[in-house]
């Protein structure tokens, strides 16, 4: 018990004097995951909208495809961003592996399925009708697209949400392309598993407090931003 | 441009077919410029189909449609052609957003400048009574309130031609009967050409000027709703229109212009130039059918000039009795209708200012009674009354030989 107390008091003692370490930790973290929630947004999105609304051949492929890819598990991605990024390998020359950039890509692979698919099955709770509607009312079709995601917004802001937190919380793929360099490429996963497996309790408390944080700010603005369409 | 410009929309040929099966076959179709045409019929009988074809919003496999005389498709663009209408759903299919910005959705679309929107979109709003309700969100109205913004959204852009399907079906009667009194008072204000797709016959009788009866995805009859409901062309648009009593026979004698039809072993006297033993159909419309009830006197008082199978048989006594649905044709001493029959009610359907009567006279026949008849008689199930209907009154459909 004395571990966990000890590691507790540490731990908030870490955070209230804003330690440094902790603090850039932190940061590029944020940076990291926010980047690939960005990139992910523009891709799934896209795909997931033109996925939804168009009708083709192996559609259904498609679709089994991306809700596959909803559950990949990071460090399957992690294992193939660093065969492609590795010195000899096809995008060796980048010279990019155990960088921010090898980690913001591993993290847009596995944020970008979860992103269309949440997509994809919001467009399509859509009534098939209101397409029609908003033809009707002489929209092109691009107009047409864009007041359908306008009309989706609150299911694609949990999309949003729900890319954001399988990256910011996921180890695996950050861990085998990120290198988990102090001071350069480690994040708060990377950082508690290594702080943990050195014994070091506080930090690593620290440090899942701080996820834990990311977690509950996450769910509030997303049930803050529900509750306010509901009312209205 | 090849016909007068009365017609606003025309349509050639125009087929269409998905997954192999032919849902729309409409050879020939004039819109009158300002004119309200029903489409009626039963669910599948490919009125949407029809009208999402002829909105621009479904592409017909061949055929064309001229709107203004020039075809949609090649002189003028389906989405310039879209410009000029607009569509009402069953499902009032709003935004997730105010009422206000709903109704101006239309406008929003086209570009229109902020204050020019919001001078249109007040006035739609007030014009179905829906002003005070702008600011609310789409979300918390009634589906009367619902109905109204989509009408009020549709209205806004001012169209040319407007296209509903079915926008009364999923609302209350009350709802229906105050939104469907609104609709008919800015149709005639706007004289806006409307294209009206219903399953409903009185909403179509009330407010058409034409009404197309479709089945299978084709109009089966078009006309001005008098000649529809008065003149069907068969049995189909017969039942379809509400002539509820629909009797089957053969012509067993002819005169000069009336004939006599045995409908299951009774004699039934109508109107027409048929051919001896033709088979024909008697459409009977519960309106032209006068009930009364049956008094001793009348049913004791001997007859002359008996003759004729199924005549008569009320001399068994009163009440008569109906063995298996038998019934007897009486005199009709008192009544220029030529078609008197006794009967038994077997049901009694309350249908708003009047009720549904259905009685057995050996065959089917179909009645409306105001209330006030039925208390006044004290018409109830079970009991016997006399049923008479004129021979004019009868429209006889002619079957064709294929």
């Amino acid at each position: 018990m004395d571990l966990i107390l000890e590691g507790i008091k540490k731990a908030f003692w870490l955070l209230i004097t804003f330690d440094p370490e902790v603090f850039s930790i932190t940061f590029l973290s944020l940076q990291v995951s926010g980047s690939a929630t960005l990139i992910s947004l523009f891709f799934g999105i896209s795909v997931g909208t033109t996925v939804a609304l168009t009708r083709f051949r192996g559609r259904r492929i498609a679709v089994s495809l991306i809700n596959t890819g909803m559950g990949l598990p990071p460090v399957v991605v992690g294992l193939f961003v660093t065969i492609f990024l590795w010195r000899n390998g096809p995008l060796g020359f980048f010279e990019m592996l155990y960088t921010p950039t090898a980690m913001i890509i591993a993290q847009t692979v596995i944020a970008t399925p979860i992103v269309m698919g949440i997509t994809l099955a919001a467009m399509q709770q859509l009534p098939i009708k209101l397409r029609l509607q908003i033809l009707a009312l002489g929209a092109t079709r691009l107009q047409m697209v864009w007041i359908l995601i306008k009309e989706a917004r609150l299911p694609l802001l949990a999309a949003v949400m729900a890319g954001f937190g399988g990256v910011i919380s996921e180890v695996g793929a950050s861990i085998m392309v990120g290198g988990n360099i102090k001071g350069y490429s480690r994040v708060l996963t990377t950082a508690t598993v290594m702080e943990t497996s050195r014994g070091n309790f506080d930090v690593a408390i620290a440090l899942g407090i701080i996820l834990l944080l990311f977690a509950y700010l996450i769910n509030l603005i997303l049930t803050h931003v529900q509750q306010r369409e509901r009312a209205r | 441009m090849t016909n007068d410009s009365l017609n606003i929309l025309e349509v050639r040929n125009i087929k269409i077919k998905r997954a192999g099966a032919l849902l729309v076959d409409i050879p020939f179709l004039q819109i009158e410029r300002g004119e309200l045409l029903s489409l009626i019929g039963p669910n599948g009988a490919g009125k949407t189909t029809l009208l999402l074809a002829l909105a621009g919003l479904m592409k017909p496999t061949t055929g064309e449609i001229s709107f203004r005389g020039q075809k949609i498709g090649s002189d003028y663009s389906i989405f310039e052609y879209r410009r000029n209408l607009a569509m009402v759903f069953q499902e009032p299919l709003l935004f997730n957003t105010t009422v206000l910005k709903n109704v101006a959705s239309g406008l929003t679309i086209r570009g229109m400048e902020k204050k020019q929107i919001r001078q249109i979109v007040k006035e739609s709003l007030e014009r179905f009574g829906i002003g005070h309700l702008g600011e609310r969100s789409a979300r918390t109205l009634s589906g009367g309130e619902a109905q109204r913004t989509s009408l009020a959204r549709a209205f806004a852009i001012h169209p040319e031609i407007l296209f509903l399907d079915e926008p009364f079906a999923a609302l209350d009667p009350p709802t229906r009967e105050a939104l469907i009194e609104d609709l008919q008072a800015v149709l005639q204000e706007t004289h806006t050409t409307t294209i009206f797709a219903t399953h409903d016959r009185a909403e179509a009788l009330r407010l058409s000027d034409r009404i197309g009866v479709m089945n299978d995805g084709s109009i089966l009859q078009i006309g001005a709703p008098e000649e529809v409901m008065n003149h069907p062309m068969n049995e189909f648009v017969a039942n379809f229109v509400g002539v509820e009593t629909i009797l089957r026979g053969k012509v067993i004698r002819r005169d000069e212009g009336s004939f006599v039809t045995l409908v299951s072993d009774h004699e039934i006297e109508a109107v027409g130039d048929v051919k001896l033993g033709e088979s024909v159909a008697l459409c009977i419309r519960p309106e032209n059918v006068t009930l009364s009830t049956v008094s001793r006197s009348e049913a004791l008082r001997p007859q002359g000039g008996a003759s004729g199978k199924g005549r008569y048989d009320y001399r068994v006594g009163f009440p008569p009795r109906l063995q298996g649905g038998a019934s007897s044709r009486l005199a009709r001493e008192t009544t220029s209708a030529r078609n008197v029959f006794h009967g038994r009610i077997t049901k009694i359907t309350p249908l708003g200012f009047f009720q549904r009567i259905q009685l057995d006279c050996g065959f089917l026949l179909v009645a409306y009674v105001t209330r006030h008849s039925v208390d006044e008689l004290s018409l109830g199930e079970g009991k016997d009354v006399n049923a008479s209907f004129k021979a004019t009154a009868i429209h006889v459909v002619r079957k064709r030989e294929k």
